[in-house]
């Protein structure tokens, strides 16, 4: 084996290391974008797709035009935060909340829900789609809160590429559908354009589970696979921040290899839906 | 130069999988004390029927990689379907919803990419049967990091393209068929 190489590589990769926790570092001391506390394996993999399809030669390098451009920072939010999804994604989810939350969720007058990490939006609309099948639409507010500017836009939008409408529809129907998706978009030159009704009612807002507070008392808080990016330390920030603004008996339907087991505020929550990671807020 | 002991072994297969694992795992004694990681290439409906294969004909323990789980010795991990599976500096596992890698999520790349941070030479990394190149850039990952990279022989595989695409990555991988892999990871265990 040879031993210069080993050490090579691995020296290596020690400094980029290092370079990462200064970038981060640096965004979080000029941006206030806090990222210290993701899951490091993700975020590394992340910039360095960010570091090769920017072009530059190495994190240091990036950091310089990070600190001094600000016209860097959205390019690189966008690597670092929006992921893709689908709408009704994991449909026995929705079909969990149909059956099984919105019944409870109907002896409110009025009701809030919060989509934590909203993305593009397709949990959104996925959601208010379903309040308005079920009857409950008029009487809900949604807020959609997300870190990335871009991601928020994109979902106030809800315009989403046309040949992923096959998808959507078929999750749409397996999650106990009572209309066609289509009652709710125009196709528009390859793009599906939702109908703005959906978001008559949504509150678009930047929010961070790292930094921000509790803002409103919901009924409901939906947030799937944003965890997962979270180190153990910044989950529990999040799920306390969760339990802080549920209202007595309130919902919380997490991603599906998500789960209370590790965290602090286990006890706060009982499973609801055990299979689909839907809890329900205790009393303390 | 003496190396290090192996720390944790992580296997990428994609088609043929099933029947190259079923030769392997079920070989491995209930106290195989190396954890496996491993990411089989299966379609993304949520059930993964793997552990509940494989959990009844293996003597060491199966299970589903949890997120931000301490890995334990002596255990076989399979990434859930439709979650990259990435292993942490500080050896708990992730999961990650980020977008398919060579078409794949879970991909078998990103495993080998963060476990070759994580462990650097005390890794192994073993690319098997597939009809693709998932698991290349991971296993040159694994050996430039000093981990020991392994391919099984494409004529020994079911689908030799993803152990030639590794090959042709990652010329110093050792090669074995399946034969020789199985006493070489008892070996593992022991030094």
């Amino acid at each position: 084996m040879d031993a210069a190489l080993v050490s090579d590589g691995v020296i290596q990769n020690g400094v980029e290391d290092i370079e990462i926790q200064l970038l981060l570092e640096a965004l979080y001391q000029r941006y206030h974008y806090d990222f210290r506390h993701y899951s490091r394996a993700s975020i590394k993999r992340r910039l360095l797709q960010a570091r090769s399809q920017m072009g530059f030669a190495s994190f240091s390098v990036m950091q310089d035009h990070l600190l001094h451009d600000p016209a860097t920072l959205p390019r690189l939010l966008n690597y670092l935060t929006v992921q893709v999804s689908e709408m009704f994604r994991d449909p026995s989810y929705f079909r969990a909340l149909r059956e099984k939350v919105i019944p409870h969720l109907r002896t409110y007058p009025s009701l809030k829900v919060w989509v934590a990490g909203c993305s593009h939006g397709e949990e959104l609309y996925s959601l208010s789609i379903l309040f308005r099948e079920e009857g409950l639409d008029q009487r809900t507010l949604f807020y959609a809160t997300d870190i990335n500017p871009d991601a928020l836009r994109a979902a106030e939008a809800g315009v989403y590429p046309l040949d992923q409408i096959r998808k959507f529809t078929e999750n749409h129907q397996k999650s106990g559908a009572r209309s066609s998706l289509s009652d709710y978009y125009t196709a528009d030159y390859g793009r599906a354009v939702f109908d703005k009704s959906l978001r008559s009612r949504v509150v678009f807002s930047d929010h961070s589970l790292v930094t921000d507070a509790v803002f409103a008392e919901m009924h409901l808080i939906s947030c799937r696979n944003v965890l997962i990016y979270f180190d153990r330390a910044l989950q529990d920030r999040a799920l306390g921040l969760f339990r802080d603004s549920l209202a007595r008996k309130g919902f919380l339907g997490l991603g599906s290899k998500e789960s209370l087991r590790f965290s602090a505020h286990a006890t706060a929550f009982a499973d609801f839906v055990r299979e689909e990671k839907i809890y329900q807020r205790q009393d303390a | 130069m003496s190396r290090p002991p192996i720390e944790a072994i992580a296997i990428g297969a994609s088609a043929g999988a099933v029947q190259a694992l079923l030769r392997i795992l079920p070989a491995l004694p209930a106290d195989f004390p190396i954890p496996l990681l491993i990411v089989v290439h299966v379609p993304p409906d949520r059930s993964n029927a793997l552990v509940a294969l494989f959990a009844t004909k293996c003597p060491i323990a199966v299970r589903e990689a949890d997120d931000k789980e301490p890995i334990q010795s002596g255990t076989v991990y399979f990434a859930p379907s439709d979650y990259h599976l990435l292993v942490e500096a500080d050896r708990s596992l992730s999961l990650s919803m980020d977008e398919p890698v060579n078409h794949s999520r879970p991909a078998i790349d990103v495993l080998l990419e963060s476990a070759a941070d994580a462990y650097g030479p005390a890794l192994a990394g073993i690319v098997l049967t597939g009809a693709n190149h998932d698991g290349a850039a991971g296993l040159k990952a694994v050996a430039d990091a000093g981990g020991i990279a392994i391919v099984q022989h494409p004529a020994d595989a079911q689908v030799p393209t993803m152990p030639q695409a590794a090959l042709a990555a990652c010329p110093s991988a050792r090669v074995m068929t399946l034969d020789d892999l199985i006493p070489y990871l008892l070996t593992l265990a022991t030094t």
